[in-house]
């Protein structure tokens, strides 16, 4: 990467642009014509709504700013808009007034408009006062991108609309990023995985006019594709291998983990992988995969803490599914209508009761504890081995055999010892039985959906379980999306999944290729993307948006196919290095004229260290594994108390994805680099940069261990010379040769831990102990611990876990 | 736009403008060099002053130390005398307190009154009651709040104690903690803001869940940090095994000056970050084991706590609260984790108390002698009380989780001192003078700290979250 300007350059940009601040992002210009969605209705939403909103308990004065008819309404001779005259408008006059006790919003609201927004709204009830449905509860439609100049770098349509903002505010496109950053950043975007020092050369040397497509489609058809796409899937619909209430007792529902994973690499369409989570159980005929994808419905919360009353959580666990299927597929925020009207989107208390009614037919326990602290939580699907099987056989039989003499209780001919007494078989018949209880534990299974004959849904009056007078719904969507297209009798969560899926619904699609949008840029086109409501953010590029949401659905819900459009764009190849005008007029890169940079996330630091150091375990699926984890971490759970059992061989280098996930106590180098314990729906995980995080790099074990191990390639693969080994680790780690300055940093801190362990050899001993890889015998110890020196630091640098 | 984005680009531009002639790369480098190490004159890290800041109002605390007696300790043998109850001991508890009421394990059985299992006396100046099983406690009497009228909403110990430290029993939102700091930052560079710590003894112990001190949707570097009784104080504290303090400081310099010349090719703004947060993480590694080694802690002062040393309990815990508050940890949260006494109630209080009392008073009376309970805030208290009603399925009587009335009390920190707070009707059931709410007392302890918890907000999910969510009073009678 070539620097652009010297930092002392770029001062004296950062200065001349501090005393005339022109911001591209900070809308503080008077717009000609004053749109509704983009201008207005965030202001109204954000200071009004509270309290003239969609809530029916908290409207004041009966007023509604949501509604043009309400707002309009001549009220003795006022109206808070008089569309055209925003002088005779008391909204105005009310937002105006410098009378404390009249001012709108009330002071003690903590809500103050600014004088920008006092003028857009005046100037909007000039214009007419237009009101406009919110964008994204009107299907997507394709608007064709306004004509560029530069049609050689607009290579997609994705570009096309880019381009035409760029253009408006005046700017130009950033360079190409160079090609080994390409293919870093693809590599971790795709797959989660580096590049190895081969594949950055052979796109490097690969002079075919198709090089960058051939490398997005090895990519996409890599089987690391679905483990790295299901980290945010996971995040979503909150995957975890344990309940998470008090005694956070472990559930086992990994096959679906994996199904996930599946479906991503075999390109599942999305309405496909949408019916089957929620309903494959409904499907006809429903193949072994549709079953374990209803492992979706079953992974909420759920307890077993003494003195928990059943309904209480058969309640609080409807609830959860209700707002976390509303976010993961409708990025809503319909949650908030549990205990009243939402406060600023149309969704009614009513309209919450009516979804969770879809899932009333789950077969389920409020409280599972009738089989003691360890046991399970049905209905399951197990999935024995061979042995398991015969184990099996053999208990039943033996149940059998007792059952028949208890029931004849005779001694049978040719014995001479007496038969057992009743008491005795029945004693017996139990100790078999818990035998068959500590088998049954043991087995692999995954938590499904049963249907059942559904439960009575009610609204609950502030979403309190034990009022039972509010009135019995049964399923249904907001009226406002445009109800159910569906025939038939009580609608089921299949129906539920059709609607959710079927191109009039304007927010599903919109939901996922905004938030794709992120995972390749960094930021979604609508900001904030577990909300595409009122409180939303109007996006940066609504007609790329719709763009997208729409080639979604016509592509057969192609997922593969949405990507490859997103990287394949121009926009997406851009350099991420921005100078100082650029990061001053569009410091979050909303317009995207360079690429973003962020932090790797918590599995794929992980992740990256074992695949550059040759650890990294390609096995896929199956149970949970469980890397190194300090001791005593378990020491706050009970109802069992439990010890950590770690694995052992490989399995202690699987891929972050496959961690045991421990809600109550995730594994604490994840914690640190901000994976969520999944307990909610995440849709955007925080990126934080702490102290806790240079410790987890410094010192937890599995970096010591592949810092290590990545020292022992250095020995055997780097070459003769330490020059050489050092250019040949710099190529291993970031994909590129280091400068002189960096060389030598690093031989200098070899040398001096080389005679630091040649004196002192039993600490050379000491550092090799970490981890379980042995060290090859013939191999140099002192001079693997002296070069693991070069290694660590390597792995602690900023560029390691930062993708560019 | 987002308030930590906006701060820390705020934090940039300043600190961008205010590098002129040595940028943090040189800086780095001139370390590695050996003209001066890092550590000495280092980049001063960009610490999280707090989006409060300034803060709302003047603060009269500066940071909170929480004893939380997880179980929920009984508010009827510790702080709320009932002579009323006592004389109605065996007898039916009237349906006119229980009908239609969610009860946890007593849920459907025969409900029957039980008197207190200690006795009360009025203690101090100020003559507060307290029970006879809490004698180190009655005599701080004089510097602490009682408060007998909390209510909450939740009766199971998993979401009460989400509810207590986050505001809401919906798993996800940040701990009280975490809000602080994300509101106030913290003052000190070599230990995290926000520390927990741990003990049990008493009864079975209820488990815990991280959720408790987790950030939320808030950046991970606000959360709790628990600090550890088995191995590493801090989880990857401890260097590898092998290496020294000056090998690793090689590292780290060598990573700074590593991360300085990438800067210079990248410019990126998250690298000053990082190189001063491997400072920090540097600094914790000689200052964690710094506090945890009170060798040089006078004989009397451990014999006041009742301590000998590093043994996980809860009178440890409270002397290096006291070094964490000294050090200037904002948010310190100390977990005993005996007090759930469905059964034998008397000889579970008997064994709880043995751990905490002393400890608890010694810690009031040595923060006092130093001049720091008037800034420091404290707080005593379990997340919910026990019933008036008996329950008594095994062993010796108990009493099942209560959420209508319960004790706290707070000390220090601007609270009035030698005051007891509302009441609990004739039995104990119901808070029914002054009745503070868990949000009440969330709103009163910002307000100590400076904020107006109205004001310290989040956006997320499209909306402006609180710790006090749409509620919450400061109780302004207890405010000195």
């Amino acid at each position: 990467m070539k620097c652009r300007f010297s930092k002392s350059a770029i001062l004296s940009l950062l200065c001349a642009t501090f005393f005339f601040p022109i911001s591209v992002v900070a809308e503080d210009s008077m717009p000609e014509r004053i749109e509704f969605n983009r201008h207005i209705r965030p202001i109204l939403s954000n200071n009004c709504f509270f309290c003239h909103g969609p809530d029916r308990n908290k409207q004041q004065a009966d007023l509604r700013l949501d509604r043009r008819d309400n707002a309009t309404l001549d009220r003795d001779g006022h109206a808070a808009i008089v569309p055209g005259d925003a002088a005779a408008s008391s909204l105005v006059q009310r937002i105006l007034t410098e009378d404390l006790d009249d001012r709108m919003p009330p002071p003690d609201s903590n809500h103050t408009l600014s004088d920008h927004e006092k003028a857009l709204l005046q100037a909007w009830i000039e214009q007419g006062a237009a009101y406009e449905a919110h964008w994204a509860y009107i299907a997507p439609k394709v608007v064709s991108p306004a004509a560029v100049d530069d049609t050689d770098w607009a290579r997609t349509p994705v570009d096309a609309y880019l381009l035409g903002d760029l253009q408006v505010h005046q700017l130009s496109h950033g360079p190409e990023a160079d090609p080994a950053t390409l293919v870093r950043r693809l590599s971790f975007d795709l797959i989660g995985l580096p590049p190895t020092p081969a594949e950055v050369r052979a796109y490097t040397e690969n002079a075919s006019d198709d090089a960058y497509e051939q490398l997005v489609d090895r990519l996409l058809a890599s089987p690391h594709f679905g483990e790295r796409l299901a980290i945010y899937w996971l995040d979503l619909v909150r995957y975890a291998d344990t309940v998470g209430y008090h005694g956070d007792q472990v559930r086992g529902v990994a096959p679906y983990r994996d199904y996930v994973i599946a479906a991503f690499n075999e390109n599942m369409p999305f309405d496909q992988f949408t019916r089957e989570q929620l309903a494959g159980d409904l499907l006809e005929n429903p193949t072994l995969d549709q079953q374990i994808a209803t492992g979706y419905n079953r992974l909420n919360m759920v307890t077993r803490e003494g003195g928990a009353q059943d309904k209480d959580y058969l309640i609080r666990y409807a609830a959860d599914r209700t707002r976390t299927t509303a976010s993961v597929w409708l990025g809503s925020s319909l949650g908030c209508a549990q205990c009243h009207d939402h406060k600023f989107d149309p969704f009614s208390l009513e309209d919450f009761y009516r979804f969770s009614a879809f899932f009333a037919d789950i077969n389920e326990v409020g409280v599972q504890n009738d089989a003691g602290n360890e046991g399970p939580f049905p209905p399951y699907l197990r999935f024995p081995n061979e042995e398991q099987r015969t184990q099996i056989a053999a208990l039943e039989g033996d149940m059998a055999r007792i059952n028949d003499a208890l029931h004849s209780p005779t001694t049978p001919e040719g014995e001479t010892t007496p038969a057992p007494t009743p008491d005795e078989l029945k004693k017996e018949l139990r100790k078999l039985e818990q035998a068959a209880f500590r088998l049954d534990q043991t087995i692999y299974h995954t938590a499904i959906t049963e249907t059942m004959e559904p439960q009575i849904t009610r609204v609950l009056p502030r979403g309190n379980w034990m009022d039972e007078s509010g009135e019995i719904v049964s399923p249904g969507v907001p009226e406002f999306l445009g109800g159910l297209w569906m025939n038939g009798a009580r609608p089921t969560r299949l129906d539920l999944a059709n609607w959710i899926t079927d191109p009039r619904n304007p927010l599903t699609a919109r939901t996922f290729v905004n938030r794709l949008w992120k995972l390749y840029f960094g930021t979604g086109i609508s900001k904030v993307l577990d909300d595409l409501g009122s409180q939303g953010e109007w996006p940066t590029h609504p007609e790329l948006l719709d763009y997208l949401a729409v080639e979604f659905m016509d592509s057969g819900w192609d997922v593969k196919h949405v990507i490859k459009l997103m990287v394949m764009s121009s926009a997406y190849r851009q350099s991420s290095q921005a100078d100082a005008t650029l990061k001053n007029l569009d410091p979050y890169n909303r317009l995207v004229a360079r690429q973003s940079r962020f932090r790797l996330e918590a599995e794929l630091v992980r992740d990256n260290a074992l695949s550059v150091s040759g650890l990294l375990s390609k096995a896929m699926g199956g149970p949970s594994a469980k890397p190194y984890q300090p001791a005593g971490y378990y020491q706050e759970l009970n109802f069992p108390t439990r010890e950590y059992e770690q694995d052992t061989g490989e399995n202690l280098y699987r891929r972050g994805v496959y961690t045991h996930w421990q809600r109550t106590f995730l594994h604490p180098s994840l914690l640190a680099f901000d994976a969520p314990t999944r307990e909610e729906c995440t849709a955007e995980r925080p990126i934080s940069n702490s102290p806790l995080q240079a410790l987890v790099l410094l010192n937890d074990p599995i970096f010591v261990e592949a810092a290590r191990v990545f020292a022992q390639r250095i020995l055997e693969e780097g070459g003769s010379t330490d020059e050489e080994k050092i250019t040949w680790a710099y190529l291993a780690t970031l994909s590129r040769a280091p400068q002189e300055a960096e060389r030598a940093i690093l031989m200098s801190l070899v040398t001096k831990n080389r005679s630091i362990f040649s004196e002192h050899p039993e600490r050379a001993e000491a550092f090799l102990s970490v981890g379980e890889r042995p060290v090859p015998e013939g191999l140099d110890r002192l001079q693997l611990a002296a070069w693991s020196a070069a290694s660590r630091a390597l792995f602690n640098t900023h560029e390691m876990i930062y993708r560019y | 736009m987002d308030p930590i984005n906006h701060y820390m680009l705020n934090q940039t531009r300043r600190q961008f403008l205010g590098q002129s002639a040595r940028g943090i790369g040189s800086m780095a480098l001139a370390s590695l060099l050996g003209t001066g190490r890092a550590d000495a004159g280092a980049a001063a890290p960009e610490q999280w002053k707090g989006i409060t800041n300034p803060t709302h109002g003047l603060p009269k605390a500066k940071r909170v130390i929480y004893l939380y007696m997880a179980g929920g300790p009984s508010h009827l043998e510790s702080f709320d005398y009932k002579p009323e109850l006592a004389r109605l001991d065996g007898q039916p508890m009237p349906t006119s307190f229980t009908q239609g009421e969610q009860l946890a394990q007593l849920q459907g059985m025969e409900l029957k009154c039980m008197g207190s299992q200690f006795p009360f006396a009025k203690h101090g100046v100020s003559g507060q009651e307290i029970s006879s099983v809490f004698p180190h406690t009655a005599s701080i009497a004089d510097d602490i709040c009682i408060i007998r009228s909390m209510k909450t909403d939740q009766i199971n110990h998993d979401p009460a104690h989400t509810l207590m430290n986050t505001g809401t029993n919906i798993s996800g939102r940040p701990s009280m903690g975490s809000w602080l700091l994300y509101g106030l930052g913290s003052e000190c560079e070599n230990l995290p803001g926000f520390v927990v710590l741990t003990s049990k003894g008493g009864r079975n112990p209820q488990p815990l869940a991280s959720r408790q001190w987790h950030s939320g949707f808030l950046p991970s570097k606000f959360q709790g940090v628990p600090f550890q009784s088995i191995g590493d104080p801090v989880h990857y504290v401890s260097r590898p095994p092998g290496i020294d303090m000056a090998q690793q400081r090689d590292l780290v310099d060598s990573v700074q000056a590593l991360n300085a010349l990438h800067d210079e090719v990248v410019h990126e703004d998250e690298i000053a970050t990082r190189i001063s947060q491997y400072e920090m993480a540097f600094r914790m590694q000689t200052s964690v084991p710094d506090l945890v080694d009170i060798s040089n802690e006078p004989k009397h002062v451990l014999e006041s706590y009742g301590t000998e040393g590093a043994d996980g309990s809860f009178a440890f815990n409270c002397l290096l609260a006291r070094r964490l508050a000294e050090r200037g940890v904002r948010f310190i949260q100390l977990y005993h984790r005996g007090w759930d006494h469905h059964n034998d109630l008397k000889s579970y209080m008997e064994t709880c108390c043995g751990y905490v009392d002393k400890a608890t008073a010694a810690l009031v009376n040595d923060l006092k002698q130093r001049g720091m309970l008037e800034d420091t805030l404290i707080v005593w208290g379990g997340e919910f009380g026990r019933t008036p009603m008996v329950q008594g399925n095994k062993g010796g009587p108990g009493r099942d989780h209560h959420v209508n009335g319960f004790s706290i009390w707070m000390a220090g920190g601007g609270i009035k001192p030698g005051m007891t707070y509302g009441a609990t009707d004739d039995l104990g059931y119901n808070a029914v003078e002054n009745v503070v709410t868990v949000h009440d007392f969330h709103a009163t302890m910002l307000h100590q700290l400076g904020i107006d918890h109205k004001k310290l907000t989040f956006r997320f999910q499209g909306r402006d979250f609180r710790l006090t969510d749409v509620h919450g009073n400061v109780v302004k009678d207890i405010l000195v």
